[in-house]
């Protein structure tokens, strides 16, 4: 799709997200609830105490009922749905020219560490902080968004033999 | 007349039900602007593909004009929507970690939900990166509360903070994006051109 064509769009289910509940996109926050949620079946008397967990699991909150749990499902039937129609449903794994898949998986389980630790530590991720932040035109987003892409770029060339 | 969940117009469970339609939508349309593969999205770092660049600020300024237009119709109130607060030590911190995540893993927490919905095997680790971070970052949470509450600056707008009005900014933001996807096509054509 044209990536104009498409960023339209993208600005339209934001724009209703924001007028059906009050709220942007994200995802990173359902990550967290999942956490919360095997955290709390787990150990559910170390949650209730815990500074992190507390916070939501307590009077009873189930940290699943939450709009980003629901909306990430979502994502994931969305996700599938356009790759089915668009015949790219495929298992597999995609990386650069020069690197083994080995090496490839490693990284994307290290860059999915660092992004789950980075969008606690700021409060929410590219869709979240960065994305929905600037179109609600909030400060934080828009530091948020030159401080993720500032960084990529900065470190780009450190990393480029994993892409090109 | 919005958002219509914090209005109570709707009620929660129509407000999640919503939420799993609207990420229906979110999920398709990542997908079709191709954010499922891992390869595009990192051509933004290196100028082989541009589609992040172009994607990501056509969203965020057809969203903040769609808001700004919905909210001088009087269609929504923008009082009543969740505004990010800023706390600039840990807005920055987390934003150079998750930078370093995103050229490390080549993607972001939607994107990867995007690409393991397809099949790609490195986007369900990443997911499962996600997870180990979040639970790492809830473990540390005791010696990190302090850096994560500190500067905090309430939940300013960006126009505020640069002491413009609204309207301004809109243009100026505007005006740039429309630069940027000058630039951005110039140097697709210029580094594909030399490969």
């Amino acid at each position: 799709m044209n990536p104009y064509i498409a960023g339209i769009l993208l600005g339209l289910v934001l724009i209703a997200s924001f007028f059906v509940s009050g709220r942007g996109l994200g995802a990173s926050g359902a990550m967290k609830s999942s956490v919360v949620a095997v955290v709390n079946t787990v150990a559910p008397d170390y949650a209730a105490q815990d500074a992190f967990y507390s916070k939501y699991v307590q009077n009873g909150q189930k940290p699943l009922k939450a709009w980003l749990v629901f909306e990430v499902l979502g994502v994931l039937i969305g996700g599938f749905l356009s790759g089915a129609v668009s015949g790219r449903l495929k298992l597999g794994i995609e990386k650069g020219p020069r690197i083994t898949d080995r090496r490839r998986l490693i990284l994307a389980l290290a860059g999915g560490l660092l992004f789950g630790f980075g969008s606690q530590l700021g409060r929410g991720c590219t869709s979240g902080s960065a994305l929905t932040g600037m179109a609600i035109l909030s400060s934080a987003g828009f530091l948020s968004m030159m401080a993720i892409f500032g960084t990529g770029f900065a470190v780009a060339y450190f990393f480029r033999k994993n892409w090109i | 007349m919005g958002p219509l969940a914090p209005l109570e117009i709707i009620s929660g469970d129509w407000n999640l039900f919503l939420a799993l339609i609207i990420g229906i939508a979110f999920g398709f349309v990542l997908e079709q602007a191709g954010f499922s593969s891992t390869r595009k999205l990192a051509g933004v770092f290196y100028g082989y593909d541009m589609v992040v660049l172009k994607v990501f600020f056509t969203a965020a300024v057809t969203g903040m004009l769609g808001l700004l237009y919905l909210s001088l119709f009087g269609w929504i109130d923008l009082n009543l929507t969740y505004v990010n607060p800023l706390y600039l030590g840990s807005t920055i911190a987390g934003g150079v970690i998750m930078g370093v995540g995103f050229i490390v893993g080549g993607f972001c927490p939607g994107t990867s939900v995007c690409a393991a919905a397809i099949g790609k095997i490195d986007a369900m680790v990443f997911v499962g990166g996600i997870f180990l971070g979040v639970f790492l970052f809830a473990e540390l949470y005791p010696l990190i509360e302090s850096f994560y509450m500190s500067g905090y600056l309430g939940s300013p707008k960006v126009f505020q903070s640069l002491g413009i009005r609204m309207g301004v900014f809109a243009l100026l933001l505007t005006l740039v994006a429309v630069i940027m996807f000058i630039v951005a096509e110039k140097v697709e054509k210029f580094v594909n051109k030399g490969a």
